[in-house]
């Protein structure tokens, strides 16, 4: 898991959430940090943005944990490189 | 002076047809309105389908310009008030005209006016505004065009609390009639939600399902959003008895409850509350309700949070009930859901037909209530109830009675 992106994902956390960045580890679940469901999606809007990344519905409702998240972003990215990298240059 | 209060009046327009035969055949057949979405340009949200009113066309209600004063969920309003009106066979003296009051509820109001004008402003930079646009957006237009056009000049006006819009807006006018404060009232909602700006509001809450609504079915994935409006007549029941017209029904109670609990997530004590209020002011012991019209909207959230409700206000008694969200049918219409609940609940009350939850494909145990699965059934209720839960916690449930 790349810290770079575990730092990127648990700042816009933090910061969506108003709380000190210390206070978000990878290891953390969304009912230590009080992440209710409305708090969830503001933070999935966040990350989309950070990240430029369409997060479906279906993968957001199991996302419990800070990990669960970073590992979401993480296949997401992954996704759409692959995708850029298909897409023909001469086109 | 207290009155009991008929409802003799019933006009619904909907996905599922242009007036109220339409609609209650739907929901007898268990006819689902909802479809691919045509009124916004098509892959531009997450979820295709919604309950829109089919092949709508203004000019098969209004003159040209009539149509241009108003917005589509005014002109809603005015349809369903027209076919309630002419319904209850009441026409408006000028000393009824003085006691009636209408009251309406809805959500959001003329969306789609709104959202076509900023776009010209954002988008094609026009420093003009259409000059009709405040006159078409207000969340009263349809309450004032229904004045206008009967000249009804008592007591009017518009609520809005989200979802429980009509709920509370039926209560309000249901209490106006049964104390005296009116003779007659046209109550209901309208809401003509699809703009594409307010989906996409919708689609941030991730709460639309991506096919269809499936409430209290264990594979249910959110609610499907609606159109349309319904509006009832009430008089006082002496009044409706001598001069002989049709009564739906009685409408005996209202209920209202705040949770105070969180914005969006939904509260079985609040919803609890609200159906014990409306129970206690129609006098109606638990065990005389023999059908909830849910709130029901099939988001993972609402529907075990209600059954754990019902629960707590019926007890053992919940077994015996027959509970169904017509919103599987015709969608959530927001503002106007309560409208059309209403309707569909005075339709089981006076046809003993208990309209299903359509869409059901599995039992979710956390909702393990009879839900009508699928197909409507014959059954008689003495008493029933329906229900709307709004988003930021306001509840209002109406209790109504069987007259036949």
């Amino acid at each position: 898991m790349p810290g770079e992106l575990v730092e990127r994902v648990t700042s816009v956390i933090a910061k969506t959430q108003h709380i000190p960045p210390e206070s978000v580890t990878i290891d953390s679940t969304f009912q230590e940090l009080n992440i209710d469901s409305l708090d969830g999606i503001n933070i999935l809007f966040a990350l989309e943005s950070e990240f430029d990344v369409d997060i479906p519905d279906d993968a957001a409702k199991q996302i419990r944990s800070v990990r669960e998240m970073v590992d979401g972003i993480g296949k997401l990215l992954a996704a759409k490189e692959a995708a850029q990298q298909e897409t023909p240059q001469d086109k | 002076m207290t009155r009991r209060v008929a409802v003799t009046g019933i006009g619904v327009i909907s996905a599922l047809g242009s007036a109220r035969p339409a609609f209650f055949e739907a929901l007898e057949s268990g006819i689902s309105g909802i479809r691919p979405m045509t009124l916004v340009p098509e892959g531009s949200l997450r979820f295709p389908n919604a309950a829109e009113v089919p092949a709508y066309d203004p000019a098969n209600y209004f003159e040209e310009r009539d149509a241009g004063f108003l917005d589509r969920f005014a002109q809603f309003a005015l349809i369903a008030a027209r076919e309630a009106v002419g319904d209850a066979g009441i026409s408006f003296d000028p000393s009824l005209a003085e006691n009636t009051a209408i009251v309406t509820g809805s959500c959001v109001g003329g969306k789609t006016t709104e959202d076509a004008g900023f776009r010209s402003l954002y988008e094609q930079k026009n420093s003009r505004f259409p000059p009709l646009m405040i006159p078409k957006v207000m969340a009263n237009a349809g309450a004032s065009r229904i004045s206008l056009e009967y000249g009804i000049t008592g007591p009017v006006y518009t609520v809005s609390t989200a979802c429980s819009s009509a709920n509370h807006a039926i209560g309000q006018a249901f209490w106006l009639v049964r104390n005296g404060s009116a003779e007659v009232a046209i109550a209901g909602g309208s809401e003509a939600p699809f703009s594409l700006g307010l989906l996409k509001s919708w689609e941030a809450l991730r709460v639309i399902s991506p096919n269809t609504c499936r409430p209290f079915s264990r594979d249910r994935q959110g609610l499907i959003l609606g159109e349309g409006a319904a509006m009832l007549v009430l008089e006082p029941m002496d009044r409706a008895r001598a001069r002989g017209t049709r009564i739906w029904g009685e409408l005996a109670g209202f209920g209202m409850s705040s949770d105070a609990h969180h914005i969006t997530q939904p509260s079985a004590n609040g919803a609890a509350r609200a159906m014990r209020a409306a129970l206690a002011d129609a006098g109606v012991a638990p065990e005389a309700v023999g059908y909830i019209n849910a709130h029901g909207t099939g988001t993972p959230a609402n529907d075990p949070t209600e059954v754990e409700a019902i629960r707590s206000v019926f007890g053992p008694h919940a077994e015996k009930l027959m509970v169904s969200s017509t919103k599987s049918m015709h969608g959530h219409t927001l503002g106007a859901a309560g409208a059309l609940e209403a309707a569909a609940t005075l339709m089981a009350l006076h046809e003993g037909i208990i309209p299903p939850t359509a869409n059901f494909s599995e039992p979710d145990p956390a909702c393990d209530l009879d839900v009508v699965p699928n197909t409507a059934r014959r059954a008689r209720a003495e008493c029933a109830l329906s229900n709307s839960f709004a988003f930021g916690g306001l509840n209002a449930v109406l209790a109504f009675r069987s007259v036949i």
